[in-house]
């Protein structure tokens, strides 16, 4: 099942335009891995699909994102429905400097939950499905930020599934991280792709090639080619996407 | 001269100018509290001044003085916190709102002698409030504002932009955002600021000389129409209009002025670390 469809997507910055004519099909719960070299678009793309490019001024977007279908950027659609239904988990970790719980709490709360009991339960189902419950089971009222990055990570996870979001978009989501912890994302990822559409950015080649079953690869604001991961590295039809993946370019 | 040597002297030298910053305020503290202890009773702060001043109390510039910053604080904080949330979270950089900035900073540099002058000409004649305790916080109120506005709008503009994005990418509102991540890690900052600016208010002599003060009114104002005395001036007053008057009685005047204030002082920081504590839902 597709999940996302982007039909000839351009995007401008005030007169720069960062993407070009980008089509590419996201198939349900799976995971797409987005790679290419630093400034190529990556990022612009992953925030056009909840629309969190339209809090930077100046900006413009043409061409379809439909979501099951419905164009995101059609104007009766609301912007805040959609970011319930399209997540996202940053580069950098950044809970909430709070507690462990009530960053999990926040989107169930904005939702309108306030029942403390149905809080509770739904804060632990988020954590274990981050695969953190275990670690900080004992320390939920403790703040955020004296967890270690790595979990920190996984904490910001468990924050965006406890919207119950059907797409989770992460942008370099272990660029911070060691490689212990990168390796606990990975496998996390693994185990959420039963239940979400993953949509993820990547500098690390080998990650894409770990966990990914889709891949696309963007240059200057293009997305050269996008094919099932095995292809795109054992047998990419561009000779770009050669050069970039054997390390020749970029 | 050595490397060592040297560090030696700077410290010195930065032990030094602390201290010269520091000795004044001590040795005023120091004095008030020496010569003004002796006129501090429980009638001294319950009862009405008689005797031309020169005996009694100064329960009505005490009262006169909480109220008016009572006053100042319902004016000066909603209105005064509300825009700030506006100018820093959902205004445009536009023409209008730097001008609305500029009008603030400048506000800021007014002497307070000018608010005073202002709130006569608006509130007392103009809207015909006469000189009243509603004249008075109103006036106080204004010049309050530009001190809590732009420390507020500091500690909002320091708390890190992606908790904004976060919050939206989490299916928040904008208003949600503020209320339940960037308010409460702002709120340190801004109490500061109000305090700041209220005890400023509570302290000035300008602003409620023709707007509120009576010069001697031995009883509670009734409304907030009626006028009122108040600390500053009662100490202006019994330090420079009334001739005979008892020293001991002016420093009295001044150390309940100066606790008063200190002791808000005191709330404002006990208030900030709880809420540094406590940044939670
Ligand atoms: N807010 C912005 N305003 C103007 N230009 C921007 C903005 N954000 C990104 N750009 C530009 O758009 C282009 C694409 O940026 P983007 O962040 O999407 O790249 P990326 O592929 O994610 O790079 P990286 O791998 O370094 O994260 C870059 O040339 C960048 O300079
Ligand atoms: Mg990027």
């Amino acid at each position: 099942m597709e999940k996302i469809r982007v039909e000839h997507l351009d995007f401008y910055y005030g007169n720069y335009r960062a993407l070009s004519d980008v089509s590419i099909a996201i198939e349900e719960r799976e995971i797409t891995a987005l790679i290419g070299p630093s400034g190529c678009g990556k990022s612009t793309f992953l925030r056009c699909l909840n629309r969190m490019n339209d809090t930077i001024r100046g900006t413009r977007v043409n061409g379809k994102v439909l979501l099951d279908g419905q164009d995101i950027y059609h104007r009766n659609t609301k912007v805040v429905e959609l970011r319930k239904r399209v997540g996202m988990v940053f580069q950098r970790p950044n809970p909430f400097p709070q507690s462990i719980f009530s960053n999990v709490a926040f989107g169930p709360r904005v939702l309108g939950l306030m029942n403390r009991r149905d809080l509770a339960s739904i804060v632990e189902e988020s954590l274990r499905g981050a695969a953190l419950w275990d670690e900080v089971k004992d320390r939920l009222n403790e703040d955020a930020l004296s967890l270690a990055l790595g979990q920190q990570q996984r904490l910001c996870i468990a924050r965006t599934i406890a919207v119950k979001p059907e797409v989770i978009l992460m942008d370099e989501p272990c660029s911070a991280l060691d490689p212990i912890a990168t390796l606990q994302i990975e496998e996390l990822m693994q185990s959420l792709k039963t239940k979400y559409t993953i949509v993820i950015v990547t500098h690390n080649m080998q990650q894409a090639a770990r966990v990914s079953d889709f891949t696309g690869f963007f240059w200057m604001g293009k997305l050269v080619e996008a094919d099932v991961t095995d292809s795109v590295f054992t047998r990419p039809q561009k000779k770009l996407t050669e050069d970039y993946i054997t390390g020749r370019a970029g | 001269m050595s490397r060592y040597r040297m560090q030696r002297l700077g410290f010195a030298l930065l032990t030094l100018i602390s201290l010269v910053v520091v000795a004044p305020i001590l040795a005023v503290i120091g004095i008030i509290l020496v010569e003004g202890m002796g006129a501090i009773s429980w009638e001294f702060i319950t009862a009405m001044p008689f005797d031309g001043m020169k005996q009694g109390g100064i329960f009505p510039a005490l009262v006169g003085t909480l109220l008016l910053t009572l006053g100042t604080a319902v004016v000066a904080i909603p209105i005064g916190v509300g825009g700030t949330i506006y100018l820093a979270e959902y205004a445009r950089d536009t023409l209008v709102t730097r001008c609305i900035r500029l009008a603030i900073v400048n506000l800021a540099g007014i002497p307070s002698i000018v608010y005073g002058l202002f709130g006569l000409g608006m509130f007392v004649l103009f809207l015909r409030m006469g000189t009243s305790i509603l004249a008075g916080a109103l006036t106080l109120a204004i010049m309050t504002l530009p001190v809590i506005i732009s420390t507020a709008e500091e500690s909002l503009r320091s708390v890190p932009t992606e908790f904004r994005t976060v919050s939206a990418s989490l299916g928040g509102t904008r208003w949600q955002g503020i209320r339940y991540i960037i308010l409460p890690q702002a709120l340190p900052g801004i109490i500061t600021g109000i305090i700041l600016g209220l005890l400023r208010a509570a302290g000035e002599t300008a602003p409620i000389l023709f707007t509120v003060a009576a010069f001697f009114l031995p009883r509670l104002p009734q409304s907030p129409f009626d006028p009122t005395m108040a600390l500053p001036y009662h100490l202006y007053v019994i330090s420079t209009q009334v001739p005979g008057m008892p020293i001991h009685i002016q420093h009295g005047t001044a150390l309940v002025l100066l606790a008063l204030v200190l002791s808000m002082n005191l709330f404002a920081t006990i208030i900030r670390s709880y809420f540094r504590r406590r940044r939670q839902w």
